[in-house]
């Protein structure tokens, strides 16, 4: 490259391709070029109204609001996988497979042995707080297979993956079962008298814990180091394995808190559909935001903005009618072009295209 | 050969790849004869072996495909969906567009190679992770599918069913019913295929310079690139050959099933991936071998006979117990890498 040349005469050229250097550059430009073709397509996608729902309770309505309720699991999962990626190098693909292990958890817990309980068995919080301590178990197995047993994240998950939604199955003796009470479908709707869906508040105190967490501590600092160079950070002083093991926990937490909207939007499960493919959109996020794929830094808010964006595109692709089943092609499709765009060969190739068509326009001004 | 990355051999002296294939073949034979002991007389019938030759024959080419990518360091997890895409691709050609068999058969190498094609170039060319382009490339044949048709049909062009309904008889291996009537065992086109398959990559791998290339590009990219190997040209021909492969592979199993489905094959890429592994393919390239993953598939789908025989019929059995043989052979694999770990020190 010819980076180390002094360009202190193309300035703006310089300033360009140092914007187009910037980690938020692409997560923007396809928010940018989504909300574009939205706004020439149909206005209309960004209208909100507030409306009444069944139970009569002020709800606000409208595609936007879609975005920010479906996108808000999305990035509390990619919260988790930051952090997952950044330490060992590699994605935890179980974790659609896990979501359904916490929500089975929470309806044993609820519902003990009857299918269609009239009261719930335990407070939500206890079964919540189950759900999590299942979740991060199974975090930490994931964990330990990658820290301790040095297996590629991929294929260590992928056993869970391979048996998560059987387990769920299992837990339940492939029973659904129902939970009639209205308070258990706060989580995943609304509360009554507040027109926002409730995974919105979730998702920001997620987003606020996992802030201070990354400002107050060293988890950051630490997963960074470790996925960067693991040998060096163990020679100062950082156990490896323990971080390694500690980011899958963390996104064992991250699944047990999607777990419980999923399960109270519908107010039971079913342990083949739920989160279906969503390890697939986490990744994604991940990947949207720009974060290296392969370990090291990583940009906690472009992953949460990646989620968002995963988010905007499948509504945006549902709102002009396409099949939610042909979905993924589309979606297969802007993938690969800012995968492409964001590519460091292409990334190099597209800077000396600039600079040597900044070098031509000066030599015809000289 | 594929000491190319062995570890030094001072007192470890089997390799990697020959270490992984005994345990393979090793755990097969231990678990056959298992259940030939524990559970009589079903698996003493040669047709029961050739049954699991008959409905794993695609899975068979697909790990195959699986294996070559790994051991040159890369994943392709797109090949259970490319699978269903050829699928109802020929389906379609076969019964609604008026095709033919050669057609139809053209169509489905001419998926995969397209596939390949760009995938190959995603990953070698312009360097971008394997999995996150092949992610893209079972969501895009995923979506394919529903696009090309969205309603599971069966197939009725009469030349391809009387294809698919060819039965190959082996001679001496049947055996008699309860009435004394002789019934000859029997096996698939798609089982010769597969085994053609096989042999031919297990010769790529051993005797030429493309499959050596492959051992050592997996093994250590740069130090391939310092030999004067096209490390590039190398990931690209894997690429290329493992989407082939799935085109070969989905056929194969279309000719099996007969129909076309969106649902086809579904998580078949997660059984190629765990065929491969229990063959003694490493994750990380390198180690590996075609004769292993062979044993892998047909490991992977005795342990499956043996739960749904011993009466967990329980569709979350068959999961577990998948789940926890994987595990079991990537503690093994972890292991390996520890005496490698070991002898290099």
């Amino acid at each position: 490259m010819t980076s180390s040349r002094p360009l202190s005469k193309k300035p703006f050229v310089q300033k360009l391709i140092a914007v187009t250097r910037m980690q938020l550059f692409i997560p923007v430009m396809a928010l940018l070029l989504l909300v574009i073709f939205n706004l020439i397509a149909d206005p209309s996608f960004f209208a909100i109204k507030l409306g009444y729902n069944s139970a009569n309770q002020p709800v606000l309505s409208g595609y936007l609001i879609t975005i920010l309720d479906y996108g808000s699991e999305l990035a509390i999962l990619a919260i988790g996988m930051t952090l997952v990626t950044s330490a060992s190098g590699g994605q935890d693909i179980s974790v659609g497979a896990s979501i359904a292990i916490a929500g089975s958890v929470i309806l044993k817990v609820l519902c003990g042995n009857e299918s269609r309980p009239d009261h719930m068995k335990a407070p939500i919080i206890v079964a919540f707080l189950v759900a999590c301590l299942v979740a991060m178990l199974f975090g930490a197995f994931n964990g330990s297979l990658v820290a301790f047993f040095k297996i590629q994240p991929m294929v260590a998950t992928l056993i869970l993956f391979t048996a998560g939604r059987s387990i769920a199955a299992w837990i339940n003796n492939n029973e659904l079962p129902i939970i009639a009470e209205p308070e258990f479908s706060y989580f995943g709707t609304f509360i009554p008298g507040i027109p926002i869906p409730t995974p919105v508040f979730i998702a920001a105190a997620c987003m606020l814990i996992i802030f201070l967490a990354l400002k107050f501590t060293n988890l950051g600092l630490y997963s960074q180091a470790v996925g960067i160079n693991p040998h060096s950070s163990r020679l100062n002083g950082i156990n490896p394995a323990v971080v390694k093991l500690i980011t899958y926990m963390i996104l064992g937490l991250c699944v047990a808190v999607v777990g419980l909207i999923k399960v109270s939007r519908i107010s039971t499960i079913n342990y083949s559909v739920v989160a279906k493919d969503i390890e697939m959109d986490a990744i994604l996020a991940v990947a949207l935001g720009g974060n290296s794929l392969g370990g090291g830094k990583f940009s906690m808010p472009a992953s949460i903005m990646g989620a968002y964006i995963i988010q905007f595109l499948t509504t945006t692709l549902y709102k002009f009618n396409v099949d939610s089943t042909a979905l993924p092609a589309y979606k297969a499709v802007v993938v690969i072009i800012l995968v492409v765009l964001s590519a460091p060969v292409v990334r190099e190739k597209i800077n000396q295209l600039k600079k040597s068509s900044s070098k031509k326009s000066v030599k015809e001004a000289a | 050969m594929e000491n190319v990355v062995a570890p030094k051999k001072s007192l470890r002296n089997i390799s990697d790849t020959n270490l992984l294939l005994i345990i393979t073949i090793v755990v097969f034979v231990f678990m056959y004869a298992m259940a030939i002991i524990c559970l009589g007389s079903g698996f003493l019938k040669p047709q029961n072996f050739f049954n699991i030759l008959n409905e794993n024959a695609s899975l068979i080419i697909l790990s195959c495909g699986m294996s070559l990518v790994m051991i040159t360091g890369g994943i392709d997890i797109s090949v259970g969906q490319v699978t269903a895409l050829v699928c109802m691709s020929c389906a379609v050609l076969l019964d609604k567009s008026g095709g033919n068999v050669v057609t139809s058969i053209c169509l489905a190498v001419a998926i995969g190679l397209a596939f390949g094609i760009v995938q190959g170039t995603l990953v070698a060319y312009l360097e971008i992770q394997p999995f996150i382009v092949s992610l893209a490339g079972l969501f895009f044949a995923k979506g394919m599918t529903t696009i090309v048709n969205a309603n599971p049909f069966n197939v009725e062009h009469k030349a391809f069913v009387a294809m698919r309904s060819t039965r190959i008889e082996i001679p001496f291996m049947g055996s008699y019913n309860k009435k004394g009537m002789y019934i000859p065992a029997y096996i698939e086109i798609g089982v010769v295929v597969a085994i053609v398959v096989v042999i031919l990559l297990f010769c790529l791998l051993r005797w030429t310079r493309i499959g050596r290339n492959f051992y050592a590009v997996g093994g250590n990219a740069l130090s391939a690139r310092l030999l004067g190997i096209n490390v590039k040209k190398t990931k690209f021909i894997a690429h290329l050959l493992c989407s082939v492969l799935a085109g070969i592979g989905g056929y194969v199993y279309f000719m099996h099933v007969g129909s076309g489905s969106p649902s086809h094959a579904d998580g078949a890429e997660m059984n190629a991936i765990a065929s491969s592994i229990i063959g003694g393919t490493l994750l990380t390239g390198g180690v590996g071998n075609i004769v292993g993953t062979f044993f892998g598939v047909l490991s992977l789908s005795t342990i499956k006979n043996i739960v749904s025989s011993l009466g967990l019929d329980e569709a979350w059995w068959t999961n577990i117990t998948v789940a926890f043989m994987l595990c079991l052979f990537l503690l093994i694999q972890s292991l390996v890498l520890r005496r490698k770990a070991g002898a290099k020190k």
